[in-house]
């Protein structure tokens, strides 16, 4: 019998939690005031729900079709595994999409697939629900298609100028693990995808001779990475998203822990990495892009090259530098700020500006919305000055948190 | 001691012509006791409060007060805070502003950093109900050349006119109405508007509402569970309008014998459909 719309949407929602990326944002401004139609993008997208595993949801997150002639070993939709398939029809889709839009549980879009027949084919399908909720429904909310690897050139050329991004997964971090555990996947075709993407990217954003630029993936490309499955360190995993970012000019890399899935394969490893790892990989990774921090400087910290799960990678950066501290508040350039522990850019920008009129002082800091328990032992201020910091050796037990249970093994 | 009797439902203008005569006047801050929304109308009327005074006449010599552009768009927000004392706070900011120029950028100073909280908290109680309205559709929608919709939605503080806009922008092609305790925006594909009397909970359902429950809980990894997250962003106070909270705790109940079973479920002989596909071996297509 065939299953009901509920009953495939539970299956293929199923599906497709495992990919980490629901990002709505850093897509062009948009909305249907003037044009008609439904829907908008104001700047960051709205998160409408949030999952008890804490990860905002902001877009419909689905699969097409979990049926896929690909063998991954990490992936829960893979042909050997003997998961319940289903299939949307591309017209399910767009008509949850709006219904879900309309009610406003959702940002938009995000559709993903299994592989069905061929890459093209499947590439198509999901092409064609992204034109149909375009012209036929003018509908201006966001949409992210997962672009399937091997898919023809003339089809993402087509996807990019509905989609407000496109990602391409790279899966994991090595070659040697995704000829390992992707055994269909190529990572050089994968990475010469998101290169020709981002040439079609910079290409629309020359601006023609009338000056106008075209309107192609606004959001840019994003991928995702698989922790915990090849025996890759963290100093590997965010050298290779260093790559990404650098080459690519990916907007985001997203790690996700491997996480059990139901008729795992037999190829993985039975150690599940635990969930810190992977939410240390992004802190690592928001250093990288946006506190001016060097990945070697970051990894270099612990000798077999994985971040400390204990602490986050800007204290452990600080405690393997303690020559540089303490920082004095009322002096230090932006860059230096940026670097102690427990200032992020708000508050640097705060500091910034508040210390143009006077000299500030600890509890000045505190009513900037600074943790003094924090940045105290780093910084100077007046009337303040911190024991020196190479002087204390119970500097790290000051900030380990006490034994907790990080993840559920 | 003067009295402003203010009606408090965020809007910037009743505020801003009492302070501007105040200000004129030369009144200082301490000298003004400021009353607003309803609670303080209902003293009014049991004798509880002083009657409120007129607004007094200019001081002669008063020059015409300007402020930092900040100031304005800062007030603007400050003033749909539910917060009593918002009235003061925004007359003495005005008042110090007039011989320090820079206050605001005084971030660490007392009153500049409470009006930036209060500020934040109504930001954060605007984007939270962008986030959390739910819309159900009417049940004569269908057949309507535009479809119909109502939301229920209970705001901290007084936002339905600040977010009507975005509302309007993105719900375009269909007739809306968001009812709260703090007032009603609508759309009708003409005109938007914004009245601020309470209005009261409606009793609606919408089949939708199911199927958006079904994915809210199938797309949750309950080998994540990370339930202080969830609370964080999504405090409990918004979930008696939202279809989909009551879902939760059930959820995070079940999740480790889920995971625990998933643990346990061996690895099973692959279906025959990846035998055909790919034999015993390992290669690409
Ligand atoms: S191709 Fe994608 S859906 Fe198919 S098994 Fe690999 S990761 Fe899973």
């Amino acid at each position: 019998m065939k299953k009901t719309l509920k009953e495939r949407l539970a299956i293929l929602s199923d599906a497709a939690k495992y990919d980490a990326s629901c990002a709505s944002s850093g897509t062009e401004r948009r909305d249907s005031g003037r044009s008609g139609g439904l829907g908008s993008t104001e700047g960051s997208g709205i998160c409408h729900a949030y999952a008890p595993d804490g990860r905002c949801i902001s877009l419909l997150k689905i699969l097409l079709t979990n049926f896929c002639i690909y063998d991954c070993a990490y992936c829960i939709n893979r042909s050997s595994s003997n998961v319940e398939r289903a299939r949307f029809s591309v017209e399910e889709v767009v008509w949850l999409t709006l219904e879900f839009y309309r009610r406003n549980y959702i940002e938009g879009l995000f559709l993903s697939s299994g592989i069905i027949r061929s890459s093209d084919h499947t590439m198509e399908e999901l092409v064609r629900v992204a034109r149909l909720l375009r012209t036929e429904h003018g509908f201006r909310g966001y949409i992210h298609l997962k672009t399937i690897p091997d898919a023809s050139p003339a089809l993402i050329e087509e996807a990019g100028l509905y989609a407000d991004r496109l990602s391409i997964n790279i899966e994991l971090p090595t070659d040697a693990g995704i000829d390992n555990f992707a055994p269909q996947k190529h990572p050089a075709r994968i990475r010469g995808a998101m290169g020709d993407l981002r040439l079609k990217i910079d290409a629309a954003a020359e601006p023609s001779f009338r000056g106008r630029r075209k309107r192609f993936v606004p959001g840019g490309q994003s991928t995702q990475m698989i922790v915990g499955v090849d025996g890759a360190n963290d100093a590997t995993i965010l050298a290779s998203s260093a790559r990404l970012y650098g080459n690519y000019r990916l907007r985001r890399v997203y790690y996700s822990a491997f996480s059990p899935i139901p008729d795992s394969s037999k190829a993985l490893p039975l150690i599940k990495p635990p969930l810190v790892r992977e939410h240390r990989l992004y802190q690592a990774d928001w250093l990288y892009r946006f506190y001016g921090f060097a990945v070697e400087e970051i990894t270099r910290t612990r000798p077999d090259g994985n971040l400390d799960l204990e602490i986050d990678p800007k204290l452990a950066w600080a405690l393997a530098n303690r020559e540089r501290f303490p920082v004095d508040i009322n002096r230090a350039d932006r860059e230096m700020l940026l670097r102690v522990p427990g200032l992020g850019p708000r508050s640097v920008n705060a500091i910034l500006s508040a210390r143009a009129h006077k000299a500030l002082r600890l509890e000045d800091l505190g009513r900037l919305g600074v943790s003094l328990r924090k940045v105290r032992p780093f910084i100077a201020a007046l009337g303040w000055t911190p024991l020196r910091l190479v002087d204390r050796s119970d500097l790290r037990d000051l900030f380990a948190p006490k034994p907790e249970q990080l993840s559920l093994f | 001691m003067l009295t402003i009797l203010l009606d408090g439902h965020g809007e910037l203008a009743e505020w801003r012509d009492a302070a501007r005569a105040l200000l004129l006047a030369a009144i200082p801050p301490e000298k003004v006791e400021w009353q607003g929304g309803d609670a303080a109308a209902g003293d009014l009327f049991n004798g509880q409060m002083t009657s409120p005074s007129p607004l007094p006449p200019p001081h002669p010599q008063a020059a015409a007060p300007t402020v930092p552009r900040a100031f304005l768009d800062l007030a603007d927000t400050v003033i749909c805070h539910s917060d009593p004392g918002r009235f003061a706070l925004l007359y003495r900011l005005l008042w110090r502003l007039q011989g320090e120029r820079a206050l605001l950028e005084m971030k660490a100073d007392a009153d500049v950093a409470q009006a930036d909280r209060l500020e934040k908290s109504v930001r954060r109680d605007a984007h939270k109900m962008k986030a959390f309205v739910r819309f159900k559709e009417l049940p004569d929608s269908a057949g309507q050349p535009r479809r119909r919709f109502l939301a229920w939605f209970e705001p901290d503080h007084f936002i339905v006119g600040r977010t009507a806009g975005f509302f309007q922008r993105r719900f375009t092609d269909m007739d809306w109405v968001i009812a709260t305790p703090k007032g009603t925006s609508s759309w009708d594909g003409q005109q938007l508007r914004v009245d601020l009397t309470p209005a009261s909970k409606p009793d609606l359902t919408d089949a939708a509402d199911d199927l958006w429950r079904t994915y809210f809980a199938h797309i949750f990894n309950p080998a994540r569970l990370k339930v202080k997250a969830m609370q964080s962003e999504m405090p409990k106070k918004y979930w008696k309008n939202l279809p989909e909270a009551d879902l939760i705790p059930d959820l995070i109940a079940g999740a480790e014998a889920r995971v625990r079973e998933m643990a346990e479920r061996a690895a099973t002989e692959p279906p025959a459909f990846h035998h055909r596909l790919h034999g015993r071996r390992k290669d690409g297509p």
